[in-house]
């Protein structure tokens, strides 16, 4: 029997799983991923998780229970940076702490320490003696590592034409795709973009209403870097970086109709990145601004209402 | 130039003469108050942490008094201080308060930025006055601590209530009007002999109590609800894990140099947590081990509603109690945080730690094996954080 191993389908999954699927993968174990977040998800993270903390971190204990009993290990990394100089978040540095002390009984984690400031080659080095800790030989770690960074390249460029994660990683390809609609400049961390159930559909309802969005993932990190590095000081989280560098270079140079910041209830980064983002976006444009702030109580209908006001509101300034 | 600073705790005073000896102007802002939470809250992003909120209102206050330059630290993430400046600064620019602002970035992150805004600050004053400076500030800010440190154990013992409160604020003021090295050293002596004339109850029993968190919260009394002195009054001696001239220390002049040594928080809180998680995340859990071995009651845990780093250290630190057996209360605080239900809290967690105490200690180990088998959802006797 294959050994299996867990990916909780929540945070950096939805930038980082088609390396890890395959990574993993070609090593020979059976990679198995939790269910979309559903309600049960939810609430079993809300319950496991300290209440202070941050929605989509909730969701990562939900995602975790939800493997628990399935698998012999999960994969928790330790997060630190993906770009030199930045962080993610500081829970995602004790995010692997958290979950052991969390009082449930867990297959042993896989946690491996990413850090792009230890050196360009610290996450190729974590992922292989992850894999030595299991007891697969340097080489083959080696190869397998090469693949799935291959893997991930061609999946970052997949998304750079236009596309959302969700076609690839939840194999949806019913969203309607126009090329011609008004676009909608939708920002905010990926696990908040494309978690189709907290964010209640977001994106779908977006192009049912008749736009397309662009989001950061379908511009190139170059770009991106280009415009963040105008702030007035290096701003130290990545995630921030790349939606105040996609802000900035859309406003310029995309015709978008509005702009969209989704965040979640008590996330830290996003509380200065998402005030430094509005003020910014009301400086540069006179673009519609609306704010989603996403929690665990967070209804459909409250959403729907907001999103329409200001979907009216982008009409009524295109027609005037 | 009219130079103001954000407040926190009595770090006012050395930084006050240290500005004056530069031959600067200070404008303080008034003493932390509701009118200042206020205007935080007001202004400052909704999510955003308390310190943040308060620096806001401290800059608003201040400039209405005529301040026109702020002097604040800088940082390098990932916790949110090292970019509040930034932030604060469009805040105040949209409402129409343009002040100047010397952000004084820690030497990680370059030499030059730091030399830059330090000689900003000193403008043509020589080498030795800067020095002189900075060296009477530096005796108050470490006379200051040590008294404080003293205070804590008399308070706990004071036979009439708020004699140990008063003599404090009369130290303040000595320390505070002391001109040269010398007179901090004579305003300290005084200091000691006041608080040695305080009536107390010498072998009176006590409940000792670690403080941990982040370091605003820890040293700010109008943000901690003036946790010490609440304790004090309980009869509690407070061990407080944060003195600001040992982080200087530690943070601005050993880490500068590489000579840093966190190996002891580090191999503390390794079964816990093992790895740095930025602002003082690792240390809440590694003082919380110190305390629980060194036979303390209880440890009490303070931070920012919303601060990452200590989140995560909130999460751990369950864990803690039950591996290192000591009671552990969070209390994580924002504007809306109040009074009477902190008090409340307060005074059940010291109930539960007399009880501990007044309990033989073989009870106390069958409690703990008895905690760990009914442990579901993580809670520690019944006292969570929330
Ligand atoms: S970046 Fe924000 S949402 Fe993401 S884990 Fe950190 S606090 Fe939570």
């Amino acid at each position: 029997m294959l050994v299996k191993i867990g990916i909780p389908r929540a945070l950096l999954y939805y930038h980082y799983f088609p390396l890890w699927e395959c990574f993993w993968g070609h090593l020979g174990l059976e990679v198995i991923t939790s269910p979309p977040t559903d309600k049960s998800v939810l609430d079993r993270g809300v319950i496991a998780a300290a209440p202070e903390t941050c929605l989509p971190v909730k969701v990562y204990y939900g995602h975790v229970l939800a493997l628990a009993k399935a698998v012999d290990y999960l994969f928790v990394p330790r997060i630190i940076s993906a770009q030199k100089g930045t962080y993610i978040c500081p829970k995602f540095m004790g995010l692997p702490n958290m979950i052991k002390h969390s009082g449930y009984d867990l297959p042993p984690l896989i946690s491996p320490t990413l850090d792009t400031n230890r050196g360009k080659k610290s996450w190729q080095r974590a992922h292989i003696q992850a894999a030595q800790g299991l007891g697969y030989n340097k080489k083959k770690a080696l190869t397998a590592w090469r693949y799935a960074n291959y893997r991930l390249r061609l999946y970052r460029e997949k998304l750079q034409q236009k596309r959302t994660p969700l076609e690839f990683l939840n194999h949806d390809h019913s969203l309607p795709r126009s090329f011609t609609s008004p676009t909608i400049l939708l920002l905010g961390h990926p696990y908040n973009l494309f978690d189709e159930f907290t964010n209640m559909n977001l994106i779908r309802q977006l192009y049912q209403y008749g736009y397309q969005i662009i989001t950061p993932e379908m511009l190139s990190p170059v770009i991106i870097e280009r415009e963040a590095t105008q702030l007035p000081k290096h701003l130290f989280w990545s995630l921030g970086r790349t939606i105040l560098g996609t802000a900035f270079h859309c406003l310029k140079n995309s015709p978008v109709v509005g702009v969209i910041h989704l965040t979640s209830f008590g996330c830290g980064p996003d509380s200065l990145v998402g005030e430094l983002l509005e003020r910014r976006v009301n400086k540069l444009s006179n673009l519609p601004f609306l704010l989603l702030t996403l929690d665990e109580h967070t209804g459909e209908g409250g959403l729907i209402t907001r999103l329409e006001a200001f979907l009216d509101m982008i009409e009524w300034r295109r027609s005037s | 130039m009219k130079i103001t600073f954000p407040h926190m705790g009595y770090l006012n005073i050395p930084l006050r003469s240290f500005f004056n000896n530069l031959g600067q102007e200070v404008i303080e802002p008034p003493a932390i108050n509701q009118h200042t939470i206020n205007l935080g809250t007001r202004y400052a992003p909704e999510f955003a942490c308390l310190p943040l909120k308060i620096n806001i209102g401290n800059f608003i206050q201040a400039a209405e008094l005529g301040a026109n330059t702020i002097v604040m630290a800088g940082g390098i993430g990932p916790c949110r201080f090292g970019y509040y400046a930034q932030v604060q600064r469009e805040i105040l620019a949209d409402l129409g308060i343009n002040m100047d602002m010397i952000v004084l970035e820690p030497p990680q992150g370059g030499w030059k930025l730091l030399l830059r805004g330090l000689r900003r600050l000193t403008g043509k004053v020589s080498l030795l006055a800067i020095f002189e400076a900075g060296a009477i500030a530096w005796a108050k800010l470490k006379a200051l601590d040590q008294l404080a440190q003293r205070v804590y154990s008399i308070r706990a013992q004071e036979i009439s209530r708020g004699s140990t409160n008063r003599i404090w604020k009369q130290i303040l003021t000595h320390i505070d009007g002391a001109n040269d090295l010398k007179a901090v050293q004579k305003a300290a002596d005084c200091g000691y002999a006041l608080l040695q004339g305080i009536k107390t109850q010498p072998h009176k029993e006590m409940l000792k109590v670690g403080l941990v968190g982040e370091i605003y919260t820890v040293l700010e009394p109008a943000v901690n609800l003036g946790l010490e002195e609440v304790l004090g009054s309980m009869g509690v001696e407070v061990v407080r894990s944060i003195y600001l001239s040992e982080w200087v220390i530690t943070n601005l002049v050993l880490h500068t140099f590489y000579l840093r040594d966190d190996r002891e928080h580090y191999q503390l809180a390794a079964p816990y947590l093992d790895h740095f998680v930025g602002g003082h995340g690792i240390e809440s859990i590694s003082n919380t081990v110190k305390y629980a071995r060194a036979g303390m009651d209880g440890v009490i845990h303070v931070a920012p509603l919303t601060c990452m780093p200590e989140i995560v250290a909130k999460t751990i630190l369950p864990g803690v109690s039950l591996g290192e057996n000591i009671p552990v209360l969070t209390l994580m605080l924002d504007e809306h945080s109040a009074e009477a239900g902190i008090l409340t809290r307060l005074e059940a967690f010291c109930e539960l730690l007399w009880q501990r105490k007044r309990m033989p200690k073989v009870r106390r180990q069958q409690n703990k094996t008895e905690m760990e088998l009914s442990r579901g959802k993580l809670s520690v006797a019944g006292i969570s954080g929330h």
